[in-house]
């Protein structure tokens, strides 16, 4: 592979809890080589089960959402998902099928 | 709009809190949606915010007849009470193979009204297939505290609705709900016909309570959606609870002690 042709595609996924190898909630997908175009709304099924799933899968953990504690007076707000976590995986385009 | 209306009872209320959303399946007759897509297709002239329902569309018009419709005048009053406003309503419509999917967002602005909310009207005059891109909205997202698309990112999310639905669908929403139009895949040019309603009156009690307590009133404010995290679940329920004690008058409603264990702070000194 070369710098020329690696591209990134990345994946993220929230999970039930802060630990990897919990269950998948909510997930997108994003993908460099271009092959694919993931987008809201397109599937009802989650790529993997747990995170852990996924780096047995080969994907490459790279950003894991720190543990933040509520801010005072805020403690029963609802908001974004806290267990966010991206992997990537590296593919060199020139080993792609046509 | 005094008309006949069917109002929803508590159960349904409780549904709308727990889920933000209320669908009625094909309560608009086949004429109606015939006639509603001619008048999608010219478009509907706009009305000034914050006009009052009786004088936004005239007597006779499509619109007023929809909206007329014993199912839909009932569920309206239910939720925001006699004459609410028309904040805007807009037509919306996803070209066959083209464009792209929405970001999920809220519509507006961010929006923490504790005991009040808005409500979309959403209209579907055809029937619309999973390949229509129907709209997707994530159930149990109404309460979350995000600014229109910040919730951009996320794609997918388990158990996320995507709307498949006969003809003569009417849909509302609780303001907050996250959602997004779906890219259409299909070869049809697809209509959603959207009215928010602004209340003006205190939005308490608005609906039939004759079943007020029911168990499954209950059993729908305890929902859990798939793409809860486990403990953030805990705390969609407390809110939740709030909002029906705000809806219902009743300070004292609980749900397996979830806002009661969390407020005792008893003042008498023991003896």
């Amino acid at each position: 592979m070369t710098t020329d042709s690696a591209r990134q595609q990345v994946l993220v996924l929230y999970l039930s809890d802060s630990a990897l190898d919990s269950y998948v909630v909510g997930w997108a997908q994003y993908d460099g080589t271009g092959r694919t175009t993931p987008t809201t709304g397109d599937s009802d099924e989650p790529p993997y089960d747990t995170g852990l799933a996924a780096l047995r899968d080969g994907w490459r953990l790279f950003q894991a959402a720190q543990l933040i504690p509520p801010y005072p007076g805020h403690e029963y707000d609802v908001s974004f998902l806290k267990h966010e976590f991206f992997f990537e995986r590296i593919v060199d385009t020139q080993a792609l099928p046509a | 709009m005094e008309k006949s209306q069917e109002l929803l009872n508590s159960v349904q209320m409780a549904r709308f809190v727990a889920r933000g959303a209320l669908r009625l399946d094909a309560v608009v007759p086949a004429e109606l949606n015939a006639e509603g897509l001619r008048v999608l297709a010219d478009d509907v002239p706009p009305v000034p915010y914050g006009t009052p329902l009786s004088t936004a569309y005239p007597e006779g018009t499509f619109v007023r007849r929809l909206l007329e419709l014993p199912q839909v005048a009932g569920a309206l009053r239910s939720l925001v009470g006699p004459e609410p406003s028309v904040d805007h309503h807009f037509v919306h419509t996803r070209e066959p193979h083209g464009g792209n999917a929405q970001a999920l967002h809220g519509d507006a602005i961010i929006d923490v009204r504790p005991d009040a909310f808005d409500v979309q009207l959403m209209y579907y005059p055809q029937a619309v297939t999973l390949e229509m891109g129907g709209t997707l909205s994530v159930p149990g997202s109404h309460l979350r505290r995000t600014n229109e698309s910040d919730t951009g990112r996320y794609q997918n999310l388990r158990g996320q609705d995507r709307l498949v639905c006969p003809a003569g669908t009417v849909v509302f929403l609780h303001h907050g709900i996250w959602h997004g139009g779906r890219r259409n895949d299909s070869d049809r040019l697809r209509y959603m016909f959207k009215i928010r309603f602004n209340p003006t009156v205190r939005q308490q009690r608005l609906w039939d309570t004759s079943d007020l307590h029911d168990p499954q009133v209950n059993a729908e404010l305890d929902t859990m959606f798939p793409w809860y995290e486990g403990a953030t679940g805990r705390l969609e329920r407390y809110n939740r609870i709030l909002l029906w004690r705000a809806l219902t008058g009743d300070d004292g409603y609980d749900l397996d002690h979830w806002v009661t264990r969390v407020s005792n702070r008893p003042k008498e000194r023991a003896v």
